[in-house]
């Protein structure tokens, strides 16, 4: 069997980075195009094994945030970590091993069209991993089944749903088996049967697989769900069940307001928040 | 107005830089690895082999017309034995690479800008960088490898093409013999003349392909983006080949004749 994960980690970052550890870190981040400043002076921490939510506004600055996190930007001042390693002044090859352990689903997808739904998702395992065939087949084979597409191996993006693409992107970055995960509005413009089958997926990932995973949306229905519910393997079907305890802890909203952290907490001091703070309880109701 | 101008020149030359940074990572990545071989021999097939057939009909009734025109002037001087010479020597020094450059600017010019601008508003190029690919390797870099090799070998079967177009137009409606049309075509030749014919594709297919992906890279806005995009890489690069062309044309001319 070819690797698991692209890149081992030395022992020691192991176990810093364990269940609770510290696997992104944002310090201080500052961004601005030209003269608008989207981020300003934000900080936050995703521990291995948890959840972030971030919730805002369109143009408040949360997709940003994913692509900061990918390399895909650079920040103008602060310190951005991922993985125990430094990424804001990274070259673009160096930033390619820290790609290496990210799964990134875009909004809308943004799978290859020239490509069918078997080289979508095993685009990393045959370009770049360079896995063996058979290998590489069977986890493609895995990963659909995981998202129940299986049928769909052959299909070319143009012949899926709005739906099943955002399904298939989520299972050609969940792959190579990152550590972390990044959703992009997952469930924007979907409809809520749909939506949910989403949701659950990413509760599958993290709970069952231990993915560390950001999502950004302004879907609320969504977010409150990912938060709140968490998945159980039972002895013949994995199960969907309301999180209690510690699990309830893991996952946090972080809602972006011009630029900055408006509010930081779980499910339950956001639904408290609400009734105090305008903002929040107008971007709620 | 100053200020007006000031803004277009600080965006052109920002297009510039850009450009010699693109030309930059296509050279390191030419000679470090990772190399996507399938890539190369696709885009070979898809330059180079879907670009025959235009550039065939180009060549041959090129040749075609360049002997009926050539034809009658001649005749005014009672030289219509000449007018191999005459076909020969514009087809394989000027209108061969030329005009194979146009063809090639307007089909494969345009349809890399297109195919990489959808791809940069659809996310697809953030996509391949999330996944570890860098694009410039992935997609540009055998791109501008078969503009390079293909241009060249193209213009070599139009002007050979236009040559047979000659001949046709020579032979049927001019009346010239055969051999005495090819002895013509031969003695118009002299081998600097052949030299340029097969240095100046090798500039043109790559400025041609390097215009079209960094055009394409550049696209912003939306489908309406893509359109943009897709018209600038063939105006750019039609100029581009008649620019580039007259250049090449001028430093051979120095260094040979």
């Amino acid at each position: 069997m070819a690797v698991l994960h692209p890149a081992p980690r030395p022992p020691l970052l192991e176990e810093a980075l364990a269940h609770g550890g510290p696997i992104i870190v944002f310090d201080r981040v500052w961004l601005a195009f030209d003269e608008k400043v989207i981020l300003r002076d934000v900080s936050f921490t995703l521990q291995t094994g948890h959840t972030k939510v971030f919730l805002g506004a369109s143009g408040a600055g949360k997709s940003t945030i994913l692509r900061l996190i990918l390399g895909l930007l650079k920040p103008d001042a602060g310190r951005i970590f991922v993985n125990g390693e430094q990424i804001d002044d990274m070259r673009e090859d160096d930033l390619m091993a820290v790609r290496a352990d990210l799964g990134m689903v875009f909004q809308e997808g943004a799978l290859f069209d020239s490509l069918t739904v078997r080289e979508n998702v095993g685009y990393k395992l045959f370009e770049e991993l360079n896995w063996p065939r058979t290998d590489a087949n069977r986890r493609v084979g895995e990963v659909l089944g995981f998202i129940g597409l299986a049928d769909f191996i052959d299909r070319m993006p143009s012949e899926l749903s709005g739906g099943q693409r955002r399904r298939v992107a989520i299972a050609r970055a969940m792959a190579a088996k990152p550590r972390i995960l990044l959703y992009d509005e997952p469930t924007t413009g979907l409809d809520p049967i749909t939506s949910l089958t989403v949701d659950q997926e990413i509760i599958k990932l993290r709970d069952l697989e231990g993915v560390s995973s950001i999502v950004v949306t302004h879907q609320l229905r969504d977010a409150f769900f990912i938060a709140e519910h968490t998945a159980v393997r039972r002895v013949d079907r994995i199960a969907i069940e309301r999180a209690a305890g510690q699990k309830a802890e893991e996952a946090e909203f972080i809602m972006l307001r011009d630029g900055g952290i408006a509010f930081e907490g779980n499910a339950t001091e956001l639904r408290v928040r609400t009734e105090r703070d305008p903002y929040i309880h107008a971007f709620l109701s | 107005m100053p200020g007006r101008f000031a803004e277009w020149l600080k965006a052109a030359l920002l297009e510039v830089q850009e450009y010699v940074r693109m030309i930059g990572k296509v050279g390191r990545s030419l000679v470090s690895r990772p190399f996507y071989y399938r890539d190369v021999i696709e885009q070979f097939d898809a330059i180079g082999v879907g670009s025959l057939t235009v550039v065939l009909l180009t060549g041959l009734f090129t040749g075609m017309v360049l002997a009926l025109q050539s034809g009658f002037t001649l005749d005014q001087f009672g030289a219509r034995s000449m007018v191999g010479r005459l076909v020969s020597a514009s087809i394989v020094k000027e209108l061969g690479p030329v005009l194979t450059g146009l063809m090639v600017a307007g089909r494969v010019g345009s349809g890399i800008a297109a195919e990489l601008g959808s791809m940069v508003v659809t996310d697809q190029i953030a996509a391949l960088r999330a996944l570890g690919t860098d694009p410039i390797r992935k997609l540009v870099l055998p791109r501008v490898l078969a503009g390079f090799v293909m241009v060249p070998v193209l213009t070599v079967i139009a002007s050979a093409v236009g040559m047979v177009g000659g001949w046709i137009v020579t032979v049927s409606l001019l009346r010239v013999a055969s051999s005495i049309y090819w002895n013509s075509v031969v003695e118009g030749l002299y081998i600097q003349d052949v030299w340029m014919g097969l240095i100046k594709p090798f500039v043109l297919g790559f400025t041609i392909v390097s215009i079209g992906c960094h055009v394409g890279l550049r696209t912003h806005g939306g489908t309406q983006g893509v359109g943009r995009a897709t018209t600038n890489a063939v105006v750019a690069s039609s100029v581009a080949v008649i620019a580039v062309d007259y250049l090449v044309t001028q430093l051979l001319i120095v260094l040979m004749y």
